[in-house]
């Protein structure tokens, strides 16, 4: 065999084990982080300070009874937290987590796949990841169950749209789909999130909407659905649908990262790069240096997932109405004209300055013409 | 019998990717039409999308395999099922039971294979000279370079027959005046 082959499967392997470990960890800090929140002590019986809690809450979710209703669509019932987790785990293929490591004289990237349509991928596992709550939501026949589905398939589609013409915008900058050129155009703190503020506000509450977690959760509102497309659901079916939320939110904080906080760029990484090479061999030093880059990458991943759990028990839960008004009449305008600036400012010559001064423009002539387009308070 | 086992034993793994793919996507097929469930049937046509997505990606067209899942399984799939839900067509329609209809369709179908079938036989096949042909034609930077170089005035008009129609879409769509809510 190849060896080089057989190091890229263990970068495959590797990434696929860290995105599901995390997400176990993501579980038990959410716990943490509301106990936090709430002023609660929390997990802390399994282990020290509760750090075996996502290893007895896996061993429960297994031993519980497998249980199919009678009245269920069996295959598809079944298929339904198959598919979830499946589309949350297809995501991460196309995702940097680091520059290379260079074995033997050659560079190995460390990614799953370096495709040219890296971003289109990612968008079509997420237009996919639907499915499985559609899915397991109509089989279960119940009534309950069959509105989350509904909703859930009703706010993706909606807010899809508002986050592919943020995407569109990130494009326009990078010239490319790819993400690894996406996230090298970013070099040092060149960040897009610098040229895109208001593309960034777009696409991370998008990607909340897409990701069903607070405070967009209604396919899964307890007060109104029971527990929405999960009622029927119990045992590791149910732990799979709960997994790959999580999973979910790993592989967006992933993208939210490398798209707009510059991957595993960070200030001063060329100096870091030639002092290791300096102090080192070339060999050693670049290594060294990738595997910073990945520690950077990770930290901006971390940074993002405790948001999602800031968020989640910070805000409380839209109505539905606002949802859809907030997609269709808030972000998607919203996004065309994000559209618009990136573009002014791209043909401008000077990007980063073209973009401010559309943004300041664009806030100007709002708060001018807000009083005659203010939307009228009715009741529903 | 030995010829074909010589046959099978000489196939490339692109070969059997290949078949294994085309098998995949005929059996899709063939269950979207003779599932009785609407939603079974549209989750086997998602499946059919797949296989023929992976038969782009083959051809080395990533741009359209992409495109293909986004719109199709991504987009129009989520809006039948969608609807479908809505409908709750549970029972069967007993219309496809009727004798008269199953035979026309037989007819009707068997004479479309028998053109299509008759004109492939005609057509021409251009083998593609493989010193010549070049590897990126799929990818997206050479399908952009044709649309706004080549073909701009076309795209330019689809683009406005989308606009029209989206047009259209939210003129039907909208609540008229005095019109209950929901």
């Amino acid at each position: 065999m190849d060896s080089i082959f057989i190091l890229k499967t263990i970068i495959i392997l590797v990434i696929f084990a860290v995105s599901l470990g995390i997400a176990a960890y993501e579980t038990y800090f959410e716990r943490v982080i509301a106990a936090y929140i709430q002023d609660r002590i929390g997990p802390d019986y399994a282990g020290p300070f509760g750090i075996l809690q996502p290893l007895a809450d896996a061993g429960k979710l297994f031993f519980k009874e497998d249980f199919i209703p009678t009245k269920a669509d069996k295959w598809l019932f079944i298929l339904g937290p198959s598919l979830a987790m499946l589309t949350a785990l297809l995501t991460s293929a196309v995702i940097p987590f680091g520059d290379s490591f260079i074995y033997a004289g050659q560079a190995v990237l460390v990614q799953g796949i370096d495709v040219n349509i890296g971003i289109l991928w990612v968008f079509g596992i997420v237009s996919l990841g639907v499915y499985g709550i559609l899915i397991g939501g109509w089989s279960s026949n119940n009534k309950y169950s069959l509105y989350g589905a509904i909703r859930a398939a009703s706010q993706n589609i909606s807010y899809e749209l508002a986050m592919g013409l943020s995407i569109i915008a990130i494009l326009m900058m990078s010239e490319s789909l790819s993400i690894r050129k996406i996230v090298e155009d970013q070099h040092g703190i060149n960040w897009n999130i610098f040229y895109q503020p208001m593309g960034f506000i777009i696409f991370l509450t998008c990607a909340f909407a897409e990701c069903n977690r607070t405070p967009f959760d209604l396919p899964e509102s307890e007060n109104e659905l029971v527990a929405g497309y999960h009622t029927e659901y119990g045992s590791m079916k149910l732990g799979l649908y709960l997994f790959s939320e999580y999973v979910n939110m790993f592989v967006t904080s992933a993208v939210l990262a490398s798209l707009y906080f510059g991957g595993f760029n960070y200030p001063g990484m060329d100096w870091v790069h030639g002092f290791l090479v300096k102090s080192t061999s070339f060999t050693v030093g670049h290594n060294l240096a990738t595997g910073i880059g990945i520690l950077v990458l990770l930290g901006k991943i971390c940074f993002f997932i405790f948001l999602f759990m800031w968020v989640r028990w910070t805000l409380p839960r839209f109505r539905y109405d606002q949802l859809m008004n907030l997609g269709w009449k808030g972000l998607l305008p919203l996004s065309v004209i994000n559209l618009v600036i990136t573009a002014a400012a791209e043909l401008s010559g000077k990007p980063l300055m073209g973009s401010w001064i559309g943004l300041a423009c664009f806030a100007v002539v709002l708060g001018l013409i807000w009083p005659l387009i203010k939307p009228k308070k009715t009741a529903v | 019998m030995n010829q074909y086992i010589e046959v099978v034993k000489a196939l490339t793994p692109t070969q059997w990717a290949f078949y294994g793919l085309s098998v995949m996507a005929l059996f899709g097929a063939l269950g979207t039409i003779m599932s009785k469930n609407p939603i079974h049937s549209v989750i086997y046509l998602i499946l059919t999308f797949f296989s023929l997505s992976a038969h782009y990606v083959m051809l080395n067209a990533q741009f359209l395999a992409a495109v293909n899942i986004i719109v199709y399984a991504g987009a129009i799939m989520v809006l039948f099922i969608f609807v479908i839900m809505f409908l709750n067509l549970r029972e069967e329609s007993t219309e496809l039971n009727r004798n008269t209809v199953l035979i026309v369709a037989t007819v009707l179908g068997s004479l479309l294979g028998l053109i299509l079938i008759s004109s492939l036989k005609k057509a021409e096949v251009q083998y593609l000279n493989p010193e010549s042909f070049r590897s990126q034609t799929g990818m997206i930077e050479t399908l952009g370079n044709v649309l706004y170089q080549d073909y701009l005035l076309p795209f330019e008009l689809v683009s406005v027959l989308f606009l029209i129609a989206m047009a259209g879409a939210v003129m039907l769509g909208k609540r008229e005046k005095g019109e209950r809510n929901f």
